[in-house]
């Protein structure tokens, strides 16, 4: 679905008066294969270059080295521009700078407007959009009077009434609370899982990358580690060197085999963890 | 709560008036402003004068609501009556030590006077019945011809409905930085006038840097969205004229005419 | 110091169609040297709550007292108040403005009206004791991460030499490393300064680490008041309210269930630990 070949990505930055002072180097080699359907995950401190490869994936930004291919669309191809957008919509971290319309139904139908689509079409689509994040009672609400998760489901639903194939999250959680971020985390699962569409979550909140198929760590723009969220977790000092943590359950077992228990690395969830201890007591 | 000013001041009930085609309430607000000006007797103000009434009686707006407008232009409205009573040379009518009133002022105040009472509740009518969308939408339609001229018309429009969205959130920002800067024993209340200009830059720097950056997330927001100018966008909700825009049209096109024949030249 | 909260109410938008209460009848008494975690979802009122504290938000009943005084008093100082009671919002770029660090930390001193080699020495003390590197004084505040702005930001208050410091999620868009650095920093100033502390958050997983004492507000009421075990043996209410108690008091409770004879009132990482390890040893 996507593919990244050897993607670099550089930016000069200059001084006050414009003067070059130099030259970082965002997104470092970078080769990663989405696969259609999968549920993946991007993981990094702030500043690792997480965000700008994921403004890579739906040509908001072009390599400066190598390629980025979406659905066999290279996106400097400058022809498929709008279709590579159209497949491959993207949601922001700020609630409020990215809803357009001042009616909820009309932000959703923003994207259809957009692209052209006729107007008996474009009310079908924000129906069933508005009724997948579950905030159909609220079509004609002021999107300023939502709440900041109600109000990334709105953003959400004007991402899916595009039709795409695949949804890039950037940070869709970090300025919620903890309510809001369960509602949008659940809507992303069940887009991946009922809806079939390929999504990939940009965080660095560790509970909500346990149940994707692929984490990718990054660290000063490269991909630091990639594997299963078990495999990815079981390397708690490894990830603490990166800045970022693990799962408290996670954690607990980690210091626990450290005190002597010997419990298998990679503990994710409580139930994972009662059982491993369950059958250590019976030993 | 800041959040729920509206621009405009949308007056949210049901009615005929509320229901009619945007661009029919902006032609209708143009075609009242001409006939205003171009009737020159009691009769023809008469007739308009009715003509509100009934607009206004038809709209379901109160009258107190339309008139809490009137109270911003009093100030405007005394100076034009006072500099066309006292200044407009001819018959005196009245003299007092050395000013004197004549005849003809006195006509031209009134006259004045009550073109301007007319122009603003007839345009707050307008803006108090229709939604600051429907307004955007309405204005977009009716001005496309300028397009022929390369006005961006769709891009103005656009930047006005982006800003009607955003002036809600920005004021709640300023009242948040206004009291972080409190917490830091910022005073923004006493002092003279060039102190208290000085004492607004720890709340305009963090507005503007949040307003800028606002404004470059959108951006972003709108391309990721296929967002490229109005060239081939279709509308989730066009303007389609119904039988009572045609009706009113045809009650616009008879006013004006009863207007200018009783109002201008039968008389 | 002490801060007497004494039957607070507040009406939002009071004389308007929309008004409704924000608080209701809040009583809270805040001694010296205490570390108190208010937690409460998004409208829960916490944060019209801080604004009463340093007198920002005037109470529509009831009265503010700050070491026994009114402090809606016409002759008492509301200035000395807020530099006293220190409150820092949740995002540093409500406040950052000047074109270097240094400059901004002086804004607070500055306002109080004290001697520019006095404001200076605050400032530099406060940068210091956040922890700051000499190198970012003079560089604009906003080319900083945002943990360093934040920390800018607590500075900023901390120069005004308060003897309460309150802060609104002061961790909110960080990543777990900036997390721990910044709740690191208050642990710091409470343990070190003796800075009387108010850390507002909706996480308890951050608070419970570190406080001794937990608020919780509900729809403008205090719910809880009380040391973090007690507030949470009160799981069940909590989760009504849309808040979880910490996640190793849920393992604790599922282990106790499956017939480990385990302390389900344990609320940190490390008690757990023990708590299991001595489970085991057994």
């Amino acid at each position: 679905m996507i593919r990244t070949n050897k993607l670099v990505f550089e930016y000069i930055r200059r001084d006050e008066e414009g003067n070059v002072e130099g030259i970082t180097r965002a997104v470092d080699d970078v080769n990663i294969d989405v696969k259609p359907g999968q549920f993946i995950a991007v993981l990094g401190h702030n500043g690792s270059g997480k965000s700008t490869l994921a403004k890579h994936f739906n040509a908001l930004l072009y390599p400066t080295e190598g390629e980025v291919i979406v659905d066999g669309m290279n996106t400097q191809d400058g022809e498929k521009l709008w279709d590579i957008r159209q497949e491959a919509g993207m949601i922001f971290q700020n609630p409020d700078n990215q809803i357009i319309g001042q009616v909820v139904e009309e932000d959703v139908g923003f994207g259809p407007e957009n692209m052209g689509v006729p107007t008996d079409e474009i009310w079908e689509r924000v129906d069933e959009s508005l009724r997948t994040v579950n905030m159909l009672e609220f079509r004609k609400s002021s999107p300023n009077h939502l709440s900041g998760g109600q109000k990334q489901r709105v953003s959400i639903a004007g991402v899916i009434a595009m039709h795409p194939k695949c949804i890039i999250m950037d940070e869709p959680t970090a300025m919620l609370d903890p309510n809001g971020r369960k509602d949008i985390i659940r809507a992303a699962r069940a887009l991946n899982s009922v809806e079939g569409i390929t999504v990939i979550l940009i965080t660095h909140y560790m509970e909500e990358v346990i149940y994707a198929d692929k984490v990718f760590v990054m660290d000063k723009g490269h991909v630091e580690m990639q594997g299963t969220p078990k495999e990815i977790f079981s390397q708690v000092e490894k990830l603490k060197e990166l800045r970022l943590g693990v799962p408290q359950v996670t954690l607990l077992a980690h210091e626990l085999k450290k005190s002597g228990l010997p419990l298998p690395d990679g503990i994710l969830t409580k139930e994972e963890f009662v059982e491993e201890l369950k059958k250590l007591k019976k030993k | 709560m800041l959040r729920d000013i509206t621009l405009g001041q949308y007056y949210r009930t049901e009615s005929i008036i509320h229901k009619l085609d945007p661009r029919v309430k902006i032609i209708g607000t143009f075609v009242f402003l001409i006939a205003i000006f171009m009737v020159n007797n009691a009769l023809g103000y008469a007739i308009a004068g009715l003509f509100l009434a009934m607009n206004i009686k038809l709209s379901n707006v109160p009258v107190k609501f339309i008139f809490r407008g009137m109270k911003s232009i009093f100030f405007l409205l005394m100076i034009s009556i006072v500099f066309n009573l006292f200044l407009t040379p001819g018959t005196p009518i009245l003299t007092v030590w050395k000013i004197k009133i004549t005849k003809e002022g006195l006509k031209i105040a009134v006259k004045m006077a009550i073109r301007l009472v007319f122009l603003i509740t007839g345009s707050s009518l307008m803006t108090l019945t229709t939604t600051p969308n429907n307004l955007t939408d309405g204005l977009e339609s009716v001005l496309k011809p300028l397009k022929i001229v390369h006005v961006p018309v769709h891009e103005i429009s656009m930047m006005m409905s982006i800003a009607l969205r955003f002036i809600p959130i920005l004021l709640e920002e300023t009242d948040k930085i206004m009291k972080a800067q409190m917490a830091r024993c910022a005073d923004f209340e006493s002092g003279s006038i060039i102190n208290r200009a000085k004492n607004m830059v720890p709340l305009l720097v963090p507005l503007f840097i949040s307003a800028f950056r606002r404004a470059m997330d959108l951006a972003m927001a709108m391309e990721a969205r296929c967002y490229r100018g109005g060239e081939g966008r279709t509308k989730m909700k066009p303007l389609i004229y119904k039988k009572r825009d045609m009706l009113a049209y045809l009650v616009l096109g008879l006013f004006l005419v009863v207007c200018i024949i009783f109002g201008r030249i039968l008389f | 110091m002490s801060i007497i909260l004494d039957h607070i109410n507040y009406i939002y938008d009071e004389d308007t169609a929309m008004a409704h209460p924000a608080l209701i009848d809040v009583n809270i008494k805040i001694e010296n040297g205490e570390f108190i975690g208010l937690i409460g979802h998004t409208g829960s009122g916490k944060s019209t709550l801080i604004q009463h504290m340093n007198g920002l938000v005037k109470p529509t009943s009831g009265a503010v007292y700050f070491d026994g005084k009114d402090i809606s008093d016409p002759d008492f100082d509301r200035k000395a108040l807020r530099a006293k009671v220190g409150l820092v919002f949740q995002y540093p770029e409500h406040q950052l403005f000047e074109t270097d660090c240094f400059k901004d930390v002086c804004f607070g001193p500055k306002n109080l009206g004290l001697s520019q080699k006095e404001v200076e020495l605050r400032a530099y003390e406060a940068l210091k004791q956040v922890g700051f590197d000499d190198d970012y004084f003079y560089q604009s505040p906003f080319d900083l991460s945002g943990g360093q702005k934040r920390r800018v930001a607590i500075a900023g208050v901390l120069a005004m030499k308060p003897e309460i410091l309150i802060l609104d999620e002061p961790t909110a868009g960080l990543d777990p490393k900036g997390r721990e650095d910044i709740l690191g920093l208050i642990k710091s100033l409470h343990d070190e300064m003796g800075i009387t502390i108010i850390l507002v958050s909706h996480s308890m997983d951050d608070v419970a680490d570190y406080v001794d004492r937990i608020i919780v507000m509900n729809k403008g009421k205090v719910a809880f008041d009380d040391i973090p075990k007690e507030v949470f043996r009160h799981r069940k209410e909590l989760e009504e309210i849309g808040l979880a108690a910490p996640q190793v008091t849920y393992v604790m409770q599922e282990l106790k269930a499956a017939g480990f004879d385990v302390d389900v009132d344990v609320t940190t990482l490390d008690e757990a630990k023990n708590e299991i390890l001595r489970a085991f040893s057994k």
